[in-house]
């Protein structure tokens, strides 16, 4: 029973999930292009906690699940610091 | 199937929900302060639902506790992620949109102002 709602939810899931690839071809800016790859890491996260739920894996799946948050929010940070840097070294508006 | 498993299954669905509500407003709204407004919270919400979902379906144990921490790790780390993006984007003198026409995302509407 349980199973087959962890299966039905990440298809679910995985159908919304393609729906940030929208903004992340279309957004104006790099901003919105990084935050299209965050909605899409933060679905990811959800993926992998389901699949491990249906493997009966979780405790090999949560640590995966640990290390992809961690990735997420430093390569955030990672580009966000790295475009202030380029603007006020060049002052050109995106 | 026990009163474990239906609260489970409420929380998990009520964080679907929300994540889809999430995704919709990253792709209607008109500017990127908006967008970072819809994704930054109601992802955060989505997240915490769908751990407090999972970690009532596995009971008490090293796994619930590890699901804990990465609920207490996201709920820390996402919002200061968005305003980390947002902080950029102001200092790279992206303005918000105020015109009342335009739908379709705010370039056209900040090379007009200038």
């Amino acid at each position: 029973m349980m199973q087959t709602f962890f299966d039905y939810t990440a298809i679910i899931l995985l159908f919304i999930s393609a729906l940030p690839i929208y903004r992340l071809i279309k957004g104006p800016t790099v901003f919105d292009r990084m935050l299209g790859v965050g909605a899409i890491a933060t679905k990811t996260m959800f993926l992998i906690l389901f699949i491990g739920f249906v493997f009966d894996r979780i405790d090999m799946f949560i640590d995966i699940t640990l290390a992809y948050a961690i990735l997420n929010f430093i390569g955030t940070l990672a580009v966000a610091n790295y475009v202030g840097i380029l603007q006020s070294s060049n002052d050109k508006e995106i | 199937m026990n009163l474990m498993h239906i609260i489970s299954i409420l929380f998990i669905s009520t964080g679907a929900f929300f994540v889809l509500i999430g995704n919709i407003g990253l792709i209607r709204l008109p500017d990127f302060y908006s967008r970072a407004h819809a994704t930054g919270k109601v992802d955060t919400l989505a997240t915490l639902l769908i751990m407090i979902g999972l970690v009532f379906y596995e009971g008490l144990n090293l796994n619930s506790a590890k699901l804990m921490l990465i609920l207490v790790f996201v709920a820390l780390t996402n919002p200061v992620a968005t305003n980390a993006l947002a902080r950029a984007a102001y200092k790279a003198k992206l303005r918000p949109c105020f015109c009342k026409d335009d739908k379709r995302g705010c370039a056209q509407c900040n090379s007009d102002k200038k």
